[in-house]
């Protein structure tokens, strides 16, 4: 059953998740859907910069770095779900 | 669904007209290995200028198809899609359309596309064959694809999609012959498919994905290395130490290794300019030749070997992927300035030069941030302002040491500008931030592309590129402005020949501002040295030598003594700190102009830095007096 909401900033380094939608500026959620971000892939949270912002996200075969004040804005569910 | 349709006709349309050389345009996402096809398929035949109104770089080359043929190819900017939202899609929108006021409608396209994430960017193909534009796909990096145990079938592919597909390797020049041929028959006009409703991301996702799949697309392993290297990269402790090696190793390559060239190129100047000199009777044209251009364009062209080397660094950087690391690295101490990660390279840069540093803010897609970062870029010290700080701390700052023998007062205060400069770059920046710039904010997304190792010929083939902007813009704005100023202290003449400095128009111009100028410290030989620093800093050390009287290598020494006749500590200080924030560079206002398509950024950068300039000059000269 559907899992209390998260986001993909939430995720930990290797754990995955399923993109659900974008509360973002429809500018932005359309450049992250061109790069591959698009709702019902499969996104992990690769690695986080030194100083703990931004992250890197592998998405659709290629890696992408977000600032969390992005990934707050970005749900996701977990695999099962 | 509803579903729209590619292509008008199927006729097949010729490539070459005999009477001129048909548009070819080469369209990709970014990091796709566009640029490296583009110099495969051109060479040095290439042209860089911006497309009028807006800072996107234009790039037109010329290819051989064959033995007798060529044609013309545009180099459009790395575009996800063809929806006009950002300056990029618009140029890559316009051209495509035919809207481009000097261009015409491309005869064809190359649609190049990353072979490794096929199904991804096909998702270009489906606006791109809409068109009805006789299109050829290439698929680039199939020697990565190939190594990463991935596979996919051309002929299969190019049924699919009605057009026709080329596998190819920019970087090991394969398929390229098969890209010249194809140029060199015709390319027939997309074949009617069924294509996705375009405004829907998701249903051409799905769309790219099938068609992938029904062309035997096999995805590959996932790059190894890249994960693996971006682990020690991207570490807590490691992260930041490679960080600070490789700007360690810019720094030092700037200034220690650039150093022996650059001498080599002011003795080829000088030397050169001596040859002049013999083979001409001594006349004002002589001296015109030989002191006003030679001289002034030659301590400008000095800096070639420092820019050249500081761009095949960041061509390394950049083409092996460690940039987008470095920016990610970056971000979070940008951001608190109101800059991004991609803001750090330019600013770094601009410790040599501002105008290759501004040239490498073209990286900045969102217009904020790169604006942003142009405007503060030309605080940061920058190797012209070296010279000056040189002669004026020689002449006022006693050689003693301040902190033992480890820094003398002399290195302090040259370290002591140096942080000034910087903290007057992030202070403007802050100011931006909460200023004129408080209403936007910019998204920070950057796609990290996998490490490759650089091609030589692709960071020669940019080399080459700057190289020419950099020396066209000493040949045309700054040698105008060095003739302009030996004209004006040559004349007017007094019994035919030229007067003594202090009755030419030059020193007229430096009593006119000298009213301006005095609450500062400076005199009206300081003015005209300021003005005629306007077209490159370093300026000032040979206008101050030509007006003292006191000329030719190894009289420093006299030109200090000089220095102390008009100039006390107060006022010595006030000109090194006019120094570090006036923006005294005509080439760093033409660069801004061209990069902002604009005068408004120029302008208020000018003021700005004039303003910060003379305020703190004033406020030191006033406190130390």
């Amino acid at each position: 059953m559907s899992l209390p909401a998260k986001t993909l900033s939430q995720l930990k380094i290797g754990e995955s998740a399923v993109l659900d939608d974008f509360e973002l500026p429809e500018e932005m959620s359309l450049r992250l859907m061109q790069m591959g971000m698009i709702p019902g892939a499969l996104v992990e949270a690769a690695h986080i910069a030194p100083a703990g912002d931004p992250a890197v996200y592998r998405v659709d075969g290629t890696e992408i770095a977000l600032r969390r004040e992005t990934a707050l804005h970005i749900r996701v569910r977990s695999e099962q779900g | 669904m509803e579903a729209c349709h590619a292509g008008g006709s199927t006729a097949a349309t010729p490539i070459i007209n005999p009477a001129g050389h048909k548009l070819v345009a080469l369209i990709g996402p970014p990091n796709t290995g566009k640029s490296t096809m583009f110099n495969r398929l051109t060479g040095l035949r290439q042209k860089v200028a911006n497309y009028p109104g807006v800072t996107v770089e234009r790039h037109i080359g010329t290819a051989r198809v064959d033995l007798t043929r060529e044609v013309t190819l545009v180099d459009l900017p790395g575009v996800y899609s063809l929806e006009p939202r950002s300056e990029d899609e618009q140029v890559t929108h316009d051209v495509l359309h035919g809207a481009m006021p000097d261009l015409p409608r491309p005869d064809a396209i190359l649609l190049i596309l990353d072979a490794t994430s096929l199904a991804r960017h096909l998702m270009l193909a489906a606006p791109v064959l809409s068109l009805g534009i006789p299109t050829l796909l290439i698929l680039n990096m199939t020697d990565e694809l190939k190594r990463r145990g991935g596979a996919v079938d051309a002929a299969k592919l190019a049924g699919e999609l009605g057009a026709p597909v080329v596998l190819a390797s920019a970087v090991e020049g394969s398929g390229i012959d098969e890209v010249r041929n194809f140029l060199s028959k015709t390319i027939p006009a997309p074949v009617r498919i069924e294509l996705p409703v375009l405004n829907n991301l998701s249903s051409c996702r799905k769309w790219s994905g099938d068609v992938a799949a029904l062309a035997d697309f096999q995805k590959p392993s996932p790059p190894e290395w890249t994960y693996k290297l971006d682990r020690i990269v991207l570490d807590p402790v490691w992260g930041p130490l490679s960080f600070l090696l490789v700007v360690v190793a810019v720094f030092q390559s700037i200034f220690t290794f650039a150093k022996p060239l650059m001498e080599l190129v002011q003795e080829m100047v000088a030397t050169s300019g001596q040859w002049i000199a013999l083979g001409l009777p001594e006349s004002w044209f002589r001296s015109l030749l030989v002191e006003g251009v030679w001289g002034g364009v030659g301590s400008v062209v000095v800096f070639l070997p420092q820019i050249l080397i500081l761009f095949a660094f960041l061509a390394v950087l950049e083409d092996s992927g460690y940039l987008a690391r470095a920016a990610v690295i970056a971000d979070r101490t940008m951001a608190k300035l109101g800059l991004q990660g991609k803001s750090f390279i330019p600013l770094l840069s601009g410790y040599a030069c501002a105008i290759p540093a501004i040239l490498s803010t073209r990286t900045i897609e969102n217009k904020r941030d790169r604006i942003a970062t142009i405007l503060v870029t030309p605080l940061m010290t920058c190797s012209a302002r070296l010279p000056v700080y040189t002669m004026l701390i020689a002449a006022f700052i006693p050689d003693q040491p301040l902190l033992g023998p480890l820094l003398g007062a002399r290195a302090a205060v040259m370290l002591g500008l140096y942080a000034l400069g910087f903290v007057a770059a992030a202070g403007t920046a802050r100011l931006l931030k909460s200023t004129i710039f408080r209403a936007e904010k910019a998204p920070f997304v950057l796609e990290l592309p996998p490490y490759r190792l650089p091609r030589p010929m692709s960071i020669v083939y940019r080399l080459v590129d700057r190289a020419k902007v950099f020396l066209k813009r000493a040949s045309t704005t700054i040698l105008l402005t060095m003739v302009l100023l030996w004209t004006m202290a040559h004349l007017p003449l007094q019994n035919g020949v030229a007067p003594p400095m202090e009755a030419s128009y030059a020193a007229s111009l430096g009593r006119a501002i000298e009213p301006v100028i005095a609450p500062l410290g400076f005199n009206w030989k300081i003015g005209v040295g300021l003005i005629s620093s306007l077209a490159a800093r370093e300026v000032i050390v040979g206008t101050l030598g030509t007006i003292y009287g006191i000329e030719g290598e190894g009289n420093e020494k006299g030109l200090e003594a000089a220095l102390r006749q008009d100039l006390n500590l107060a006022s010595a200080v006030a000109l090194l700190i006019f120094f570090a924030f006036a923006l005294q560079c005509i080439s760093t206002i033409a660069v801004v102009r061209r990069e902002t398509a604009s005068w408004k950024w120029p302008v208020l950068q000018f003021t700005y830095m004039g303003l910060l300039a003379y305020g703190s000059s004033w406020l030191a000269y006033t406190i130390l007096r």
